[in-house]
């Protein structure tokens, strides 16, 4: 397990340096001079002009800045802004936010996802089986951000259930709406993936024999069959996890949510490639290090799963 | 040690089959019935006329019989008659010099105009029926290229394995790593991108980002098939690996490929619609629903269904391509059809 562990985290490293080298080089390949995006425009000296430049090593080739970004990872120093803000600083007040977002949006789409998808499975072909069925389907083929205008004009603006946009300390509360808008879809997912699964699981030899035995219909559905059911779902929330902190790139927008997707979208557009490549190096160690989990989340669902 | 850095649907369900110990490493073509279980007046009684139904042949007429299927090719053949034609559909020509009157702007509906009018004044059932070239353009020519350049590389990956298979694994990790949309807004803004800002700039940019997913889901399957007996029998026949690599275990890939393609077509016109709505993708002065919705989206409180039209016709557009990847995967594979 240990091994195997190390040889995961291992392979984390290629893949962290080759995604953030990927972003490095597209942003630096970015037009607008940020120095004139920082001067806003002005006229400035050659001599400011030249210590700006030092100051971001704007003025050193591309596999040096590079090189004294990753330098700098490795002290945990982000490096500064463009306006002169510590990025690790302002990436410590967003990424909270983002977190708890997706944390609710993972959990509302897996608990959600597995009542659902268990209960279609379980009656496939029933009406619930099909309503869940069309549901998810137009679900999927709805763009996140209209369904996200959609639920911000219905349930915000029209009912006046919650709050139509979050307010800057962004509590559980408020997040519940753009949490929903942004899992909707993977929900969609987890409903159909879990229902195919417990379709496959529920004529197996184990769920007989545990039904022949006497136990309830409940323990056979929540330990036997559910249980064998997960390993798909498992995957897919943990493979999802990174996904929800890119489609957060939209959800925070509409909903004003001050978290990483809001903060990642003005970087990129101002061009502040220290900014980019570090929230992005965190989506990437997210990314990578949830589906560690879940690969650990195998062993613990199916014994039969080892790692030497 | 499972493999799980991409996330696909099938392969956890692939995986929970194996366990199962429910699918067979090679692929059976003649189901022979157990003696036991099966009279023997039965057994004898199997036809033997007429030549066994290839695959295709066999998943085609599974196919005309499927409602889902019908309903679906309908719905994509209207929308690829109504990118073809726009004209046939509306007397309006939305790029026409009177096609926008701002004495209109934001009325409701009236006979000639069912949609209403935009803040602009502009006939909104106009620009829905000739915004949707922009968006099947995009749709179908990322497909295209994902196909061709994914399927190559994890084919090639797949079949000869070694180093060439290796940097391909590091190289999809990298990109499955970046989501699709965080990459393509960055790549948007590169100034080859953002100065020629155009149907085929979007389609560059989702097919840089959507080959990856193509290549593992290739390689997965041409490995399934690259050990087959019948490809043994062609190499031994003389065949050279590539060849029976493009003859016979490319064919024999091809299902996988076919319905992902299918359901991504429909991602893809989602992702352009969301790169426009932020700002990053088609320039403005192309018509295509992700605009629209995107400039409905400011007149939200006074004029809601300005926004609903063009997402109506994305999202039924989106859907038929996901009913038509679901209603295919369904017939190529013959387990599901018999009814799990």
């Amino acid at each position: 397990m240990l091994s195997f562990m190390l040889k995961r985290i291992a392979q984390l490293i290629p893949v962290f340096i080759g995604a953030t080298l990927l972003v490095y080089f597209l942003v630096f390949a970015t037009p607008g001079n940020p120095i004139e995006a920082l001067s806003g425009g002005k006229p400035m000296s050659d001599a400011t002009r030249a210590a700006l430049e030092a100051q971001y090593n704007l003025d050193k080739p591309f596999w040096v800045q590079y090189g004294l970004y990753l330098k700098n990872l490795l002290t945990f120093d982000l490096g500064t802004s463009f306006s002169g803000q510590e990025v690790s600083a302002m990436l410590g007040r967003a990424f909270p936010v983002t977190a708890r977002l997706a944390i609710l949006a993972l959990l509302i789409e897996g608990i959600f996802g597995i009542i659902f998808g268990v209960i279609a499975g379980m009656r496939k072909g029933k009406w619930f089986d099909s309503t869940i069925l069309i549901a998810s389907l137009i679900v999927i083929a709805v763009p996140t951000f209209v369904l996200g205008f959609v639920l911000q004009f219905v349930v915000g603006v029209k009912l006046d259930l919650v709050k139509p946009t979050v307010s800057g300390s962004a509590t559980w509360g408020e997040l519940f709406l753009p949490a929903l808008v942004l899992g909707l879809v993977s929900l969609a997912y987890v409903v159909r993936l879990t229902r195919t699964s417990v379709i496959e699981n529920k004529s197996a030899d184990f769920v007989r024999t545990a039904t022949a035995k006497g136990l309830s219909r409940r323990r056979v559905i929540t330990v036997h069959i559910l249980r064998n059911s997960l390993i798909p779902v498992v995957t897919f929330l943990g493979a999802d996890l990174g996904g929800l902190m890119g489609g957060a790139i939209v959800t925070e927008g509409i909903f004003n949510v001050p978290g990483v997707g809001h903060l990642l979208y003005q970087a990129i557009q101002k061009g502040e490639t220290p900014t980019v490549v570090a929230v992005v190096g965190v989506l990437v160690i997210v990314f990578v290090v949830a589906n560690l989990v879940v690969d650990m989340l195998y062993a613990l669902l199916d014994p039969r799963i080892r790692y030497a | 040690m499972p493999e799980n850095q991409n996330f696909n649907p099938e392969d956890g369900l692939q995986m929970s089959k194996v366990r199962a110990g429910k699918v067979s490493k090679y692929k059976i073509d003649h189901y022979v019935a157990p003696l036991e279980e099966t009279p023997l007046q039965a057994v004898d009684s199997v036809k033997e006329t007429g030549k066994p139904l290839s695959m295709w042949a066999e998943a085609w007429r599974s196919l005309r019989k499927q409602p889902l299927f019908i309903i679906s090719a309908i719905m994509i053949l209207a929308v690829i008659v109504v990118a073809a034609f726009p004209q046939l559909f509306t007397s309006i020509d939305p790029n026409g010099q009177n096609a926008c009157q701002l004495e209109y702007s934001n009325e409701p509906g009236r006979p000639g105009h069912i949609m209403g009018f935009n803040l602009q004044g502009c006939d909104v059932y106009a620009r829905v029926i000739y915004g949707t070239r922009a968006s099947l353009l995009v749709g179908v020519f990322t497909t295209l290229i994902v196909v061709i350049l994914g399927g190559a590389l994890g084919a090639l990956a797949g079949f000869y394995g070694g180093w060439i298979d290796a940097i391909l694994a590091r190289l999809g990790d990298i990109f499955f790593a970046l989501p699709l949309i965080l990459g393509a807004i960055i790549v948007m803004q590169l100034p080859a991108f953002r100065e020629n800002r155009s149907v085929w700039t979007v389609i560059v940019t989702l097919a840089i980002f959507g080959w990856p997913q193509l290549a593992r889901i290739t390689r997965g399957a041409v490995i399934e098939a690259r050990d087959a007996d019948y490809v043994k029998a062609s190499r031994a026949l003389g065949l050279s690996k590539f060849k029976s690599l493009v003859k016979h275990v490319l064919p024999n890939s091809l299902a996988p490929i076919i319905v992902v393609a299918t359901v991504n077509l429909g991602v893809y016109i989602v992702a352009e619609a969301t790169l426009s709505f932020l700002g990053v993708g088609l320039p403005g002065e192309v018509m295509s629903w992700g605009n629209d919705i995107s400039l409905a989206q400011q007149q939200l409180r006074s004029n809601p269904m300005m926004l609903m039209w063009p997402a109506l016709f994305l999202s039924v557009t989106v859907l038929s391509f996901i009913m038509l990847g679901d209603a295919v995967r369904d017939a190529l594979d013959p387990k599901a059809r018999k009814g799990a």
